[in-house]
């Protein structure tokens, strides 16, 4: 099979501008060309998150932002053959199959959606290869997640059995896109080179406008046209694995610098790039630029894929407690760094705690904005305007409290002219991988059907 | 020789995984590259974050992209689950690395940033 394949980026992390789908969609479209469209929405903690979610009711667990995300493009995609392959079932990939196929519904189009589970591995099966495994595994009842990451297998089984919408747990990100990329040029899963180069291409699209001028302006330096706007990455791959990098239309900039940017971004040895499809290797790589915001990549290479697959095991960690306070005018740094050392003399033993001091602008400006407006008068004048930061945190939840009732306590009993205290409290998961030989991670397609409306 | 920031020189993104940070270093033109590998050695960086005591630091060599890629381990007080920073992903420090000052020929200094012409 010949020709090329346009891939985008709807979402690249859990809290992406819900509006980046749109745009992408629509040119994906407008081409009349094969597309899909990934949508990556699962950080290592946010997975921890759902599950906790998931136990106070199994109906939930999935993206809390899916129906935001997909109800606006589920019926252009739909309509247009574009499949849509997301990592938003989250910690309830079955619930979420539920949720697409309601809102298809609702927008009256029928959709087969094709459900991926098996990264999950804290049933009893699973629990006895992590133990086999895993040297500090916590103890059972302070385990919350445990998560193998799946590749791109089983989405091409999903969408090889007419799946429109792929609503998969932890997958690898790259293998959001790499999965319609086999599905669509038949790769071998052992022709390594292809898949190395699939994967990178994943790999640019997994962080979303991160590629595409996202998370790159820096003024006077890196300028980016409306950065307000980004139009989120769309890449144009051809059946020998060929990657030229552009973008949906509105703002934002594909180049050498911001492709480069996101090629190196997590990556160690970058003739190393693990994932459990391929070693992907960019030792050798090299960018061209098009023109009109394209960019190909050539060069990336791969090597055959690890024998153990990543387990993300995340676990009780105690609590983060988080005061602040401002102090302003003269010797404002003295009286924060004073109230800091109050703080720790009276905090109690036995958490942690760490002392910050922020400032510029926390206290001095006013409500309609005209300090800010002025912002370069104001640092000119060299005003003292501070921000004292304390965080604890521990695992008796009383001690990190009495920790933050001595930042409160400032208000009276502190130096002079303290204002403006903030204190949050929240649990932490705390979060360590392991490698669990592939065989014993089992991954399952099933299929749920939304009837027309 | 002029010193300068790397900032006026070189682009960086960073990235965690755990306790361990990448932080790559792009140069802003091919003329300034050779200049970072000799002078953006692992001992070069150790030190600027001697403050964050990293266990180690690897430098990966990426010519044809222009880039360096560093690895330093054990230098976010445990990661995001576990460092009281406010970052505790370490993403701010890759302008730590772009503080950096190094002498720069006088024939180079024209390919630094910024631009003396503005779009806006």
């Amino acid at each position: 099979m010949g020709g090329r394949m346009l891939i985008g980026t709807g979402a690249g992390y859990s809290g992406d501008r819900l509006d980046a789908p749109l745009s992408v969609v629509r040119d994906l479209r407008a081409s009349g060309e094969r597309a899909a469209i990934m949508f990556e929405t699962l950080g290592e903690r946010t997975l921890a998150l759902a599950q906790l979610r998931r136990r106070q009711d199994p109906a939930i667990g999935y993206e809390p932002k899916l129906a935001a995300l997909l109800a606006p493009v589920l019926k252009d995609c739909i309509d247009g053959n574009i499949a849509i392959v997301g990592n938003f079932g989250a910690a309830n990939p079955p619930a979420a199959g539920r949720l697409i196929a309601r809102l298809a519904a609702d927008a009256g189009t029928g959709a087969r959606i094709g459900v991926i589970t098996g990264d999950d591995m804290l049933d009893a099966d699973g629990l006895d290869v992590l133990r086999a495994c895993c040297e500090d595994l916590p103890e059972k009842n302070k385990l919350v997640s445990a998560n193998a990451y799946l590749g791109a297998a089983p989405i091409v089984e999903a969408l090889g059995a007419g799946a429109n919408v792929v609503v998969t747990g932890r997958v690898a990100d790259p293998s959001l896109a790499l999965g319609p990329l086999i599905h669509a040029f038949g790769w071998s899963f052992d022709d390594w080179a292809t898949l190395g180069r699939g994967t990178m291409a994943g790999h640019l699209l997994e962080c979303g406008a991160q590629v595409s001028g996202g998370y790159y302006a820096d003024p006077g330096f890196k300028d980016v046209p409306a950065p307000e706007n980004i139009g989120y990455p769309i890449a144009e791959i051809d059946a020998g694995g060929g990657i030229v990098i552009g973008k949906a239309a509105g703002g934002g900039l594909v180049d050498r610098h911001t492709v480069t940017e996101q090629l190196l971004y997590e990556v160690h040895d970058p003739a190393a790039y693990i994932t459990p499809d391929v070693v992907a290797d960019i030792s050798d790589a090299s960018l061209t630029e098009l023109g009109n915001n394209r960019v190909r990549v050539e060069g990336v290479a791969g090597h055959a894929r690890p024998d153990r697959l990543k387990v993300t095991v995340c676990y009780d960690g105690g609590w983060l407690g988080e005061g602040e306070i401002s102090y302003y005018g003269p010797n404002a740094l003295a009286r924060a760094r004073l109230a800091g050392e109050i703080v720790r003399r009276r905090s109690p033993p036995g958490i942690r705690i760490r002392r910050d001091v922020i400032g510029v602008l926390s206290v001095l400006g006013d409500d309609d904005g005209r300090a800010w407006d002025n912002f370069g008068d104001l640092a000119a004048t060299g005003s003292e305007d501070v921000r004292l930061r304390v965080a604890f945190a521990g695992d008796d939840k009383a001690l990190v409290e009495r920790g933050l009732a001595e930042v409160e306590a400032l208000y009276c009993a502190g130096p002079a002219a303290g204002g403006g205290i903030r204190l949050a409290l929240r649990p932490r998961i705390a979060a360590t991988s392991c490698f669990v030989p592939r065989d014993a991670v089992r991954a399952k397609v099933a299929f749920m059907e939304a009837a027309h409306g | 020789m002029v010193d300068m920031c790397l900032h006026a020189l070189a682009h960086a993104r960073s990235g965690d995984k755990g306790d361990r940070l990448n932080i790559s270093l792009i140069a802003y033109a091919p003329e300034l590259f050779p200049l970072l590998v000799e002078a953006v050695t692992e001992s070069a960086v150790a030190t600027l974050f001697a403050h964050r005591r990293p266990s180690s630091v690897r430098r990966y060599v990426l010519p044809k992209l222009g880039a360096l890629n560093f690895v330093l381990d054990n230098i976010l007080d445990g990661g995001v689950t576990q460092a009281l920073n406010l970052d505790s992903h370490g993403k701010t420090l890759s302008y730590c690395l772009l503080g950096l000052s190094i002498a720069v020929p006088d024939e180079l200094v024209g390919f630094s940033r910024p631009h003396l012409k503005f779009d806006n």
